[in-house]
């Protein structure tokens, strides 16, 4: 069994640190961005740009399989 | 028709057709253990993602979720998060997990701990954990039946006949058939799921307010601290968010179903695929919340807010819709109810039953006892249900407080040579007790903070303590394992 490498690592902790650690700074109502209230918005952001996030993640997984 | 007989009898078509897909898939196959309960380790990629989604997309997504963006708002945005942090992290421990489970032909979560740990009674103790948090989680499906069949035929069916039926159809077809079944069922219950979101996000905001655009305009103007954290609660902020998250992501593949599932996959690599592509599913949920905030200014006064959903849609939609979407929401919850049975069922069978009581017991009387078992478990969790009266939301998170105790036993199980049974053992005591404790004193948040996650960190320091206290194994059966 191989442990995840530290890049994949780092990649994956983007998305906890931007829907979860920082919530006092995204969670608001104004500006209402696409006619959403912009912590709504913020959380639907980073569930598309998530799977970018793991992609890459994968990219350096299968690298490191060779 | 009158509008009831109409939603109804679309509602009944739409559960039998699904029910009649279960009794037809597989149905051709012999079954025996291993093909019953991990469907012969063959399943491809797209299998495996409606079989994740179907057990993933339950009452909680449909009726809680909205329920509780109705009832407390801006606190219920921690689900939105939690799914894809929780596929996150599932990308760093499932493949992981696989590899370990595929050598030593696993099918549960006790395997793993009797694999890794050597012993049968920290075994026993995960699968009497993972049983008692699938009470509440039943509980919260049946419940979810209930609602909807009762709404939908508007109030002429009670709810007890209609959790009654739900109930013997769930035993029948895992009865029957086992995950194969399940995952085919789960076909019929994703299409609709899909459809039912997109009519309720899109359509209840734009008949009542022209648009969900306009919708968030009204209600950010009429009750702007709706939307943010605490919304409508005193004690629901930032800190329990945070907590809430973490202990939710820890919790969500430690359920004995989702880590079956796991060894359902063909490989390491399909389960990292998965990982990246699961949280898109996640977006059909953002509809729901939308359904959701939209009922606080349509019905400002409702008394139960895991009935929003459906009472909007009564209001909004023709009958037969409202059938439409109460069969999708009947499948939603019988799909995962007969996941947690089944589940239970050889949990309690192969894992509790035979290692510590049997240990003569063929495969094939540990199969018998696990169909018998699946029988019981089903009219016990009915019973349970009848007398139940939490929200949606609540229940579920009681469920999760329960079962993350197993994570630390897990996570260091796999990435962390030193951990050992006494230490995970008494951990996990510890973490249970504290959860348990905590929630009966109706402590919870306790200091801001989800109590289960108070009790996942004590659990954590007891875990690491307890190792480096009690002395390693020998090397060789970890060094095979890890």
């Amino acid at each position: 069994m191989k442990a995840p490498s530290l890049g994949s690592l780092a990649l994956g902790l983007i998305p906890f640190v931007a829907m979860c650690f920082t919530v006092p700074f995204w969670d608001r109502v104004q500006p209402l961005i696409v006619g959403l209230p912009f912590n709504l918005f913020w959380l639907i952001l980073w569930t598309v740009l998530t799977p970018c996030c793991l992609w890459g993640a994968y990219r350096i997984e299968r690298a490191g399989k060779g | 028709m009158s509008p009831a007989a109409t939603a109804l009898t679309v509602m009944v078509a739409i559960v039998a057709i699904g029910t009649a897909v279960g009794f037809l898939a597989g149905s051709r196959q012999q079954m025996d253990l291993e093909e019953w309960a991990v469907g012969g380790r063959g399943f491809g990629a797209a299998l495996v993602f409606l079989l994740m989604a179907g057990e993933i997309y339950t009452t909680f997504a449909f009726l809680g979720v909205s329920g509780w963006a109705y009832s407390r708002g801006g606190p219920v945005l921690y689900v939105l998060a939690y799914l894809s942090l929780a596929y996150t992290a599932s990308f760093f421990i499932l493949p992981q997990l696989w590899e370990v489970g595929h050598r030593h032909r696993m099918q549960t979560q006790p395997d793993f701990f009797n694999a890794r740990y050597h012993n049968r009674y920290l075994a026993g103790f995960v699968c009497v954990v993972g049983i008692l948090a699938f009470i509440p989680y039943l509980q919260l499906q049946l419940d979810g039946v209930g609602i909807i069949v009762s709404t939908a035929s508007f109030g002429h069916i009670g709810r007890v006949p209609a959790m009654a039926v739900a109930t013997a159809l769930v035993i029948a077809f895992v009865f029957a058939n086992g995950v194969r079944a399940v995952a085919w069922v789960s076909v019929v219950k994703d299409f609709l799921m899909v459809v039912a979101a997109v009519a309720i996000g899109v359509g209840i905001p734009l008949a009542h307010f022209g648009g969900i655009g306009a919708m968030f305009a009204a209600l950010a103007q009429a009750r702007p601290q709706h939307l943010t954290m605490p919304g409508a609660t005193s004690n629901l902020g930032h800190s329990w968010y945070i907590s809430t998250v973490l202990l939710t992501v820890a919790g969500f593949y430690m359920w004995p179903h989702i880590f079956s599932a796991t060894f359902t996959a063909r490989s390491a690599d399909t389960l990292r695929r998965n990982a990246v592509v699961m949280p898109l599913y996640t977006l059909t949920l953002a509809l729901v919340f939308f359904a959701g905030f939209a009922t606080v200014l349509i019905l400002p006064h409702l008394k139960n807010g895991d009935l929003a959903l459906l009472t909007v849609v009564g209001r909004t939609f023709p009958a037969w819709f409202f059938g439409v979407i109460g069969g999708a929401g009947a499948l939603t919850a019988m799909v995962p109810a007969a996941i947690l049975i089944l589940t239970a069922a050889t949990l309690f069978a192969k894992n509790l039953y035979r290692p510590l009581f049997a240990p003569t017991m063929t495969d094939q009387g540990v199969a018998r006892l696990a169909r018998a078992m699946v029988v019981l478990l089903g009219a016990t969790s009915f019973v349970l249900a009848i007398h139940g009266s939490s929200t949606l939301v609540s229940l579920l998170l009681t469920g999760y407080a329960m079962v993350t105790q197993c994570f630390p036993g897990v996570v260091l199980g796999l990435y962390w040579r030193r951990a050992t049974a006494s230490g995970v053992f008494l951990g996990m005591i510890v973490g249970v007790v504290t959860a348990v404790s905590l929630m009966s004193a109706h402590l919870d948040p306790v200091g801001g903070l989800n109590a289960g996650f108070v009790a996942l960190c004590i659990n954590f320091v007891v875990t690491v303590a307890g190792s480096l206290a009690t002395p390693a194994r020998a090397a060789a059966p970890l060094a095979e394992l890890t």
